[in-house]
């Protein structure tokens, strides 16, 4: 339980620098340990203690603990997302900064109302 | 119905040969983006036919082990066959309008590789019957939009887009975060399993949490009142098809659909939630509107609308009566039509002049009659003027507010219209009339493919108050709404029979 509680933990932290950081690739940073935090509490939802690889192979009893593989499956896939999502915000970042010659979110509000 | 998959196959991979056949010819990316939203748009009026049943499809034949499913499955119901009309005949009509309007930018096969990627997560989320898979497609949707939004590559279209990364961000994450949880109470990922299983569950603490952060994430999508700080940005600065698609369809597949589906037919809604979701719905009503009166940008104006009339989508919604949802549903599909053709209005009128600054626009209305005409036709339904489709759907939100006992809700319903008309009023008055101030021209005139696209969706704002006579409505309306009304019983019909 407390291991779950501490990626829940490390998924608010990240939240924290997304909304409280003024530099954008701060910000950029923020959202990737928000992802690290959920993928990690995902993996761990999967771990049974002492449990293998989930693989039936010869030699193994009935009740042998293995891990559960689903969570490994998402979490591949989460990561894959996690990339683009990444790397376009980053783009987008450099970009920004291209324009306005400044990554402090605080120079750059052209857009109001 | 086994042709369920091809809403998400063509498009995905139509939007890659997209790419690699535009080499060959310079209108191809013109060609194939009409040809496959036009394909789509038929074979989703097609699907009509399945709106009453519930038929499942099971990618690559893994049909359950003793009602257990073991692998993805795409579900068909009248919820999803409503939500396909919506998105693929909206897509099929902003393509149309883009082959004109696209003159402005450059790199046409990437916009519509984006444009058919849109879709293709659109059309995912709204058949999937697994909820990573519906997360999976939720973000191919939104990656899809943050590029959109940023088609044009200015300053402020980067900023806009930026801004939406970040929020749209964390409400994905907050979607996974509750999908993690929900997966450890249940261990199981399909919709229908999952509902059996929480049924059955004694414990129903953990719940609480995970409908928190669901409602902060498709809260987030779908841009309600306290978190819809993206939304006046990234709406406007998008090319004005996409901007009409983000608006008309992906607020509201995102964000509504998907918390519809969730809340509803997986964790089954509780009074606290409904009561949520009316406070948000109202707050979202009246502040959206409230905002939209004090703008002079004409997209952004539309921007703010959309807040608030997706806050009536909610409202009916979240009543939880048959009436509210069925009404709530109505008014989603009207506003998707006049909302859509607002903002082709208001890419026409930019295409045109060059501005979409009201203050300096005026005459239009003889200038751009195509425009002028069918955005009288699209502000009085939004405003609620009687023959007009959104007048039929506010009424019916305003009789099931009535009639759940909620007389309160229904007042704030007629002033957020009353409020609507006032700020449209101002639309008219500035961009369309004042024949005082001449002077004022236009570059070119609106192209036909333009003119057309507006017109379809004028006459579907004119005839579309007759999805709710009663005959009409047992086809389509009935049997989404009763969907989202049998609620929890989801799990009984999507997994049982074999197709």
């Amino acid at each position: 339980m407390t291991v779950f509680l501490l990626a829940i933990l490390l998924f608010f932290i990240g939240l924290y620098g997304v909304l409280v950081k003024r530099n954008l690739m701060k910000i950029v940073i923020g959202l990737a340990i928000m992802e690290y935090g959920v993928n990690l509490l995902f993996v761990l939802i999967g771990y049974s203690k002492g449990g293998t690889a989930p693989i039936w192979s010869r030699g193994m009893s009935e009740g042998t603990a293995m891990v559960d593989p689903i969570p490994q499956a998402l979490v591949l896939t989460s990561i894959v997302i996690g990339l683009a999502t990444t790397a376009l915000i980053a783009a987008f970042a450099v970009r920004i900064y291209e324009k306005y010659g400044n990554m402090d979110v605080r120079q750059i509000r052209k857009l109001k109302g | 119905m086994n042709a369920a998959p091809l809403f998400v196959v063509v498009p995905l991979g139509m939007a890659f040969l997209c790419l690699i056949l535009s080499r060959l010819w310079k209108g191809m990316p013109d060609l194939c983006g009409n040809l496959t939203l036009g394909f789509l748009a038929v074979m989703s009026v097609r699907f009509l036919a399945f709106a009453g049943t519930t038929s499942r499809y099971d990618v690559g034949g893994w049909v359950p082990v003793g009602g257990i499913p073991v692998g993805i499955s795409i579900v068909v119901d009248g919820l999803t066959v409503l939500m396909l009309l919506v998105v693929n005949i909206t897509g099929f009509i902003a393509a149309l309008y883009s082959i004109p309007y696209l003159s402005q930018y450059t790199d046409r096969d990437k916009y519509y590789t984006l444009f058919l990627l849109l879709i293709a997560g659109l059309n995912g989320v709204v058949v999937s019957g697994d909820l990573f898979n519906l997360f999976v497609f939720l973000e191919i949707t939104a990656i899809a939009a943050y590029a959109l939004v940023a088609f044009g590559v200015g300053a402020e279209e980067l900023e806009a887009s930026f801004k939406y990364q970040v929020l749209g961000g964390i409400a994905s994450l907050f979607i996974l975060l509750a999908i993690a949880m929900l997966y450890q109470m249940t261990r199981t990922l399909n919709l229908a399993d999952m509902s059996r299983v929480i049924q059955n569950m004694p414990e129903k603490i953990p719940l609480f949490f995970i409908s928190v952060f669901f409602l902060a994430g498709f809260g987030l999508k779908a841009a309600l009142i306290p978190f819809h700080a993206w939304l006046p940005d990234a709406h406007p600065s998008a090319p004005a098809p996409v901007s009409a698609m983000l608006s008309g369809v992906v607020i509201k597949v995102l964000g509504v659909y998907a918390m519809c589906r969730v809340f509803f037919n997986v964790l089954g809604v509780t009074q606290d939630l409904m009561l949520v979701l009316r406070i948000m719905a109202v707050a979202s009503m009246i502040f959206g509107v409230y905002l939209a009166l004090g703008q002079w940008d004409f997209k952004r104006l539309l921007a703010y609308h959309s807040i608030s009339q997706v806050g009536y989508v909610v409202l009916g919604i979240g009543l939880g009566t048959p009436l509210g949802i069925a009404a709530g549903l109505f008014h989603l599909v009207n506003h998707t039509a006049f909302k859509a053709l607002l903002f082709l209005n208001a890419g026409a009128v930019e295409y045109s002049s060059g501005t979409r600054d009201l203050k300096r626009m005026a005459g239009l209305g003889r200038l751009l009659p195509v425009s002028a005409w069918t955005s009288l036709v699209a502000s009085f339904s939004i405003a609620g003027i009687p023959p007009f489709s959104g007048f039929w759907s506010k009424l019916f939100i305003v009789i099931a507010c009535l009639q759940a006992g909620q007389p309160v809700l229904a007042a704030f319903a007629i002033l957020g219209s009353i409020m609507t008309l006032a700020s449209f009023l101002k639309v008219r008055r500035y961009a369309f009339s004042d024949p005082e101030k001449t002077g004022f021209k236009i570059k070119r005139k609106t192209p036909r493919c333009m003119s057309l696209a507006m017109l379809v969706l004028a006459v579907f704002c004119t005839v579309m108050g007759l999805l709710f006579l009663p005959s009409v409505k047992a086809g389509l309306l009935g049997p989404a709404a009763d969907v989202l009304v049998e609620g929890v019983g989801y799990a009984g019909r999507a997994l049982g029979g074999v197709p």
